[in-house]
């Protein structure tokens, strides 16, 4: 008798000696990799040396990335992050990235081939669900059992029913996966999948690049979601072509397999969006907003900072000025895209329109550093977190948007529709 | 295991920059966590929040990043229970394991109001408004998670177990 099964139940199963699974089951999951930043990792480490654990389970599979904080803010900071280099050094990890080859954590895996399709990955950080969209199985824990993954290689999962996410139709112009993602989240809620898998399916996402679909499989977490998911495909291939240096698996949902839910969208409905203070719920067509004026305007993050997401910002700034009443932060989410969007001519753009341009960090996203608000400001980002207080003062607003918007907007001054700064040809 | 304490309420949705903001996490120390918690919520709260304290909330308590710094914040402050209507997933795991109570009650939630004082049996999930007079159902939580809380968390829970068999083993032998 054969037991169909969603994609994310087989990940599931693949790891856990089992042939079918079913939601609602806990399971003992083998992982592939573990991950932790600068903000989480010291407090897994305690763990780990608590629990009496004198090595890692895999001296491969154990990622340290410093991002949130550095290069260190303060002198607490680099002394976190000083406990996890130290700790990496004396595990002898092949996987620490120091500042100056690294870069935020959740564009630096795939890129370096870390995260394979048909891996299991867990990550002391809540937008560890980005590897989804490699068809991976990928969800956020806590910095206690992340220390103890650190030395099992192991962690208990339930088994999470899936939704089902289909988009057909094509795409408006400007639209990304920011926009789709933002819709869906507008569409059912903070807590529209809680505790649940997304699986994002149809033409319209197999249309998207690896970027967009990274960006929408990040952002799952902000809908309650456990993880994310899309099939891998052609376009899968071709990014991790290169990159792969260990076998990898392929994995498919069963055309019977049972869904909770199933949610369509037709894409060619939804235009730039926007989500207003203070919830990525609290989405709207960007058409729809009004005159809303804004302080700064931040590009980047683990959300938007890949190298396509520069170049729509690049198309849009080309020969224009950021508004005198607005400040412009660039932030390349890795050494590598910021050196390629520098070999493109895209920083030197974003130079001369104004902006300035940061090293690699996670910053001014969770309200670290380098573009903090002050009270009463207003920032548009193409990050993924609008709560109040987020990104400084918790009298500051921020609307989020994807990179088409947030560039066009930089330039006037206002949240505007791409098409009042550039002429679209047709 | 029974809790009882005045009740702080809050709404929906409250997420973890909210019950600590990234600006204090720089460093881990439980009590530093413990002078800010709420702060933005709620500026008098870390100062005026007292030892068994119950913490009350609407939906999707927790939500946004997976700090573990958020449940050991409400820890050191003193709050002995959380009870809300339902909770964000990475926030449920991490409250366990370092051995902070949650309740999922959308009654308690919706009456039990600011000020209230509640007691809380882990054991039977009954939560009781003792200034109302008023008894709400939630699911009981399982002798071992008991256990786990009691040690003070998943770590201090472990290392108490494995303890415990090296004593034995030495006994045997």
């Amino acid at each position: 008798m054969t037991h169909p099964m969603t994609l994310t139940e087989k990940l599931l199963a693949s790891h856990s000696r089992r042939k079918w699974v079913s939601p609602g089951e806990i399971l003992k999951v083998r992982l592939d990799l573990v991950l932790a930043n600068d903000i989480t990792a010291p407090l897994a480490i305690q763990a780990f040396k608590e629990i009496g654990a004198k090595r890692v389970f895999h001296r491969d599979r154990v990622v340290l990335v410093p991002d949130h904080f550095a290069p260190a803010k303060d002198i607490p900071s680099a002394e976190q992050c000083k406990t996890m280099r130290e700790f990496a050094k004396a595990q002898h990890l092949t996987h620490y990235y120091e500042i100056g080859q690294c870069g935020i954590e959740h564009v630096l895996l795939p890129e370096k081939g870390l995260v394979l399709p048909g891996e299991v990955v867990i990550g002391a950080d809540s937008h560890t669900c980005t590897y989804g969209a490699l068809g991976a199985f990928s969800t956020g824990v806590g910095s206690t059992e992340l220390g103890a993954a650190m030395a099992t290689g192991e962690i208990w999962l339930r088994v999470p029913e899936t939704i089902k996410f289909i988009y057909h139709g094509k795409l408006q112009p400007w639209v990304s996966g920011k926009d789709l993602i933002l819709a869906t989240i507008g569409a059912i809620g903070v807590d529209g999948a809680l505790y649940r898998a997304m699986e994002f399916s149809g033409e319209a996402i197999r249309q998207l690049s690896m970027a967009s679909r990274f960006t929408m499989t990040n952002m799952v977490i902000e809908a309650g979601g456990k993880n994310g998911v899309m099939e891998p495909d052609e376009v899968t291939l071709q990014f991790i072509k290169g990159r792969a240096q260990r076998s990898y698996r392929l994995f498919r949902s069963d055309s019977n397999a049972r869904y909770e839910q199933v949610l369509e969208f037709d894409v060619s409905k939804i235009y730039p969006q926007v989500a207003l203070p203070h919830l990525p719920s609290n989405v709207k067509d960007v058409r729809e907003v009004g005159k809303v004026e804004i302080d700064q305007v931040v590009i980047g993050s683990c959300t938007n900072g890949h190298l396509e997401d520069l170049r729509i910002a690049a198309k849009i700034l080309k020969g224009k000025k950021v508004a005198s009443t607005l400040r412009l932060i660039i932030i390349p989410a890795t050494q590598e895209i910021y050196r390629q969007a520098l070999k493109e001519g895209l920083i030197e753009v974003f130079l001369s329109s104004g902006a300035v341009v940061s090293p690699p960090t996670c910053g001014p996203c969770l309200g670290g550093y380098m573009g903090i608000l002050a009270a009463r400001e207003r920032a548009l980002a193409t990050t993924n977190r609008n709560f109040r207080g987020r990104m400084g003062h918790p009298e500051s607003e921020i609307y989020l948007s994807g990179p088409a918007v947030a560039a066009a907007s930089a330039v006037k001054g206002r949240i505007c529709h791409p098409d009042e700064v550039i002429k679209r040809k047709t | 295991m029974r809790f009882e304490g005045k009740v702080w309420k809050f709404g929906s949705d409250v997420d973890t920059d909210a019950i600590i903001p990234a600006r204090y996490l720089n460093q881990s120390d439980p009590k530093e966590l413990a002078k800010h918690v709420m702060e933005d919520e709620r500026s008098s709260f870390p100062k005026e929040v007292k030892k068994g304290d119950i913490l009350l909330a609407g939906k999707n308590f927790g939500c946004g990043s997976s700090r573990e710094h958020a449940p050991l914040a409400l820890k050191a402050a003193g709050i002995s229970c959380v009870i809300a209507k339902s909770f964000a997933r990475i926030f449920f795991r991490n409250a366990f394991n370092i051995g902070l109570p949650l309740l999922e009650s959308p009654e308690a939630s919706e009456v039990i109001e600011e000020g209230d004082r509640v007691r809380v049996d882990l054991s039977t999930g009954e939560i009781d408004d003792l200034t109302k007079k008023r008894r709400f159902l939630s699911k009981p939580i399982p002798p071992f998670i008991q256990e786990l809380l009691r040690d003070g968390g998943l770590i201090p829970h472990l290392r108490k177990k494995m303890a415990k068999r090296k004593k034995n083993r030495i006994k045997v032998s």
